[in-house]
């Protein structure tokens, strides 16, 4: 029942989150937001004890991925009147869009439930020697090796592609060159010049 | 579940996705340790990686039956092994048309070849997928190398917007497929697309329908069908045309793919439903794509607008809903990649350093500049208009008569009413490079002999196999089962 009522709250919290991070005006409030609903999925997946992805959940997406969305949000400098010309002249349409999607999942529950799908049976504890950790390596390794490792190849891609598309030796930029300053010679930079004494007058 | 013990030999089936995956890694370090010193030298080795997973596909893909491996995320079997061969083909004919034109503008890089190699790994995925996990991964993996692809030349402004466009829509699509794969999931409990075949087989509910409609969204902007097509003009003009040529042809052999393992392989339950689903979608294709194609005065812009009518008959193949439609549909999409690997071939060997042959009247005389490459154009846009003996022709044919056979008089009627519609802006094309004079000096064309050799027998084969069709026939009829 404890855990029934927890679920309910982080839900609550959660929805709430994922609704601020569309409506606040600021998008760094946004991406606060966003950290908020992660947070509470990760408190979701304690609830069914999948320790492992609540505790990855906290450390890739908050940790690491916010953060940097944190840093480019605050760095670039968006003009946020320009992006918002032209968006409440096609709001209506988002909203109509928006309302019969919601309209036809809540009809399709409404007439079918969920079909079989037996979500009624609450939350199951596991033994007290369960492991998460190890119930995932088990699968992840053996049934899902393949797209496990797809999933490897696509982060190589991924690191391909942003390092072609980001990296540039373009002439005149200002980059530090370590060999070439640390070979540096005295007579490649300090010239010596002779200069006449005046004769005072 | 079958069998989790692996030896070599039961892994043997897939050979050309790990082969792939092991010569991107070494093309990488290549390019990394020699590609600075001799420019070219990763190109080279990229051809010879591909004409030797071509051999190794012959020799170890070449599966008699089904073959399912990795516990249900992979299967081998005869269309795949025809697809494979079709993708290695594709892209090494590709990347051997686009050098020239990526030396002269400076793009000639081992990344570029990486990320075709990596885009050929995601093909192959898709096209060997049994698993709605393994499906999304061959997306992304195919999309993500595409992206980078068209955003390649960093001095195109054009190019940067095009890839901004392609990337931010492709990220909805890949969330709509997501969407839908959550909502099939949950209702089957399953992955596995036979598993999901099996499930759906029983009396279904309506939420299942929810999640297709989903997926089918997916498809149909994946494929570039009206109304999800507007990535597709602007991205065809904007991309350098190497790129063009690129996802022009291969990836519509994986989205075909696609198209078939999710839909009429797992989702076959709901045949019914997105039949109905596909056919307003084709005929919109057919309409917008053949009608607008006739405004463009752009070249590449125009063959986009061809490509969304083409993959409007290549979806009438799938509204069939039968073995004969899916057929006649494998049949269509070899035969356009074909036809595009040809057009968009005859456009890059038109441009030179400095000149984009991208607008319709640079071909205006270019009879009388280059005979050859005008012959050329000249049976790709008649093979593409539908004339018979090209293949293009029967490939219409085929469509037509598996419409024919499954009552849809008023789709027949659309496509050839269409057709003809779209003979106009093929047969206009032919008309400016004959019967026009040039109206200014215009550069000479691509004149190396090894190119131009290329694309004169994908002229040639255009010509052979409308002839002589009974061969790719037989063999899209005897692949599909």
């Amino acid at each position: 029942m404890l855990v029934e009522i927890l679920f309910y709250i982080f839900a609550t919290l959660l929805v709430a989150g994922a609704l601020g991070v569309i409506t606040a005006r600021n998008p760094v409030y946004s991406v606060l937001f966003l950290v908020f609903s992660f947070v509470n999925s990760a408190a979701i997946w304690l609830l069914v004890e999948a320790e492992f992805l609540a505790i990855v959940l906290v450390l890739v997406y908050v940790g690491a991925v916010m953060v940097l969305f944190l840093f480019v949000v605050m760095m670039l400098d968006i003009n946020l009147a320009e992006i918002r010309q032209g968006f409440t002249r096609f709001a209506w349409l988002g909203w109509i869009t928006a309302l019969a999607l919601i309209a036809e999942i809540t009809a399709v529950i409404w007439r079918n439930g969920l079909g079989g799908l037996d979500v009624g049976r609450g939350f199951v504890s596991e033994p007290a020697n369960y492991s998460n950790t190890l119930e995932l390596g088990r699968v992840l390794y053996t049934h899902y090796a393949y797209p496990f490792e797809l999933a490897a190849v696509l982060l190589v891609v991924a690191i391909v592609a942003a390092i072609a598309l980001t990296l540039r030796r373009r002439p005149g930029l200002k980059v530090q060159d370590i060999s070439h300053q640390v070979a540096v010679r005295a007579e490649d930079r300090l010239r010596v010049v002779k200069v006449a004494a005046e004769k005072r007058s | 579940m079958p069998d989790t013990m692996m030896n070599l030999h039961s892994i043997a089936a897939a050979v050309p996705e790990i082969y792939l995956t092991a010569a991107i890694c070494i093309v990488l370090l290549f390019e990394a340790f020699v590609g600075a010193k001799r420019p070219g030298a990763t190109g080279t080795l990229t051809l010879l990686v591909l004409v030797v997973g071509a051999a190794l596909t012959v020799a170890y893909a070449d599966v008699a039956q089904r073959v399912v491996l990795f516990d249900g995320t992979y299967v081998a079997d005869p269309l795949a092994y025809v697809l494979k061969l079709a993708g290695f083909l594709a892209v090494a004919v590709t990347l051997l048309y686009s050098r020239a034109y990526l030396q002269n503008r400076d793009i000639l890089k081992g990344e570029y070849y990486v990320l075709s190699l990596s885009a050929l790994l995601g093909i192959f995925v898709l096209i060997s997928a049994d698993s709605l996990l393994t499906v999304y991964l061959g997306v992304e993996l195919l999309a993500l190398s595409v992206y980078a692809m068209v955003a390649f030349d960093r001095e195109s402004g054009v190019a940067a917007e095009a890839a901004m466009k392609y990337f931010v829509l492709g990220a909805i699509a890949s969330g709509m497929l997501l969407y839908g794969m959550s909502i099939v999931y949950g209702l089957t409990g399953t992955l596995n697309l036979d598993g999901i075949a099996v499930a759906l087989s029983a009396p279904h509910n309506l939420g299942v329908i929810l999640g297709l409609t989903f997926i089918v969204v997916a498809v149909a902007f994946k494929l570039g069908a009206v109304p999800f097509h507007m990535w597709l003009p602007d991205v065809y003009d904007g991309a350098p045309t190497s790129v063009t040529l690129f996802i022009g042809t291969a990836p519509k052999l994986g989205y075909f793919a696609l198209a078939l393992r999710l839909l009429a392989h797992g989702l076959a339950g709901v045949t019914v439903d997105w039949t109905a689903m596909l056919a307003p979608l084709a005929v919109l294709s057919l309409v917008v794509g053949n009608v607008v194609a006739i405004a463009q005065t752009n070249i590449k812009r125009m063959l986009a607008y061809s490509t969304i009518s083409h993959v409007g008959f290549i979806l009438l193949g799938f509204v069939a809903g039968t073995v004969n439609g899916y057929g006649a549909a494998l049949y269509y999409t070899l035969v356009y990649v074909l036809m595009a690997l040809g057009f968009f071939g005859v456009v890059i060997l038109a441009s030179r350093k400095g000149f984009e042959a991208d607008k319709l009247e640079h071909y205006k005389g270019l009879y009388r500049r280059d005979p050859l490459l005008a012959l050329a154009m000249a049976m790709l846009m008649f093979s593409a208009a539908g004339v018979p003996p090209f293949i293009g022709f029967w490939a219409k044919l085929r469509i037509i008569q598996a419409l024919w056979e499954t009552q849809h008089l008023w789709l027949v009627v659309t496509a050839v009413v269409m057709s003809v519609v779209g003979a106009f802006y093929y047969l206009r094309v032919v008309k400016l490079m004959y019967f026009d004079e040039a109206p200014e000096s215009l550069p000479d064309t691509v004149r190396s002999f090894g190119v131009r050799f290329a694309l004169g027998v994908n002229a040639a084969a255009v010509l052979v196999l409308g002839i002589l069709p009974a061969p790719l026939l037989d063999l899209c009829a005897r692949v599909i089962r």
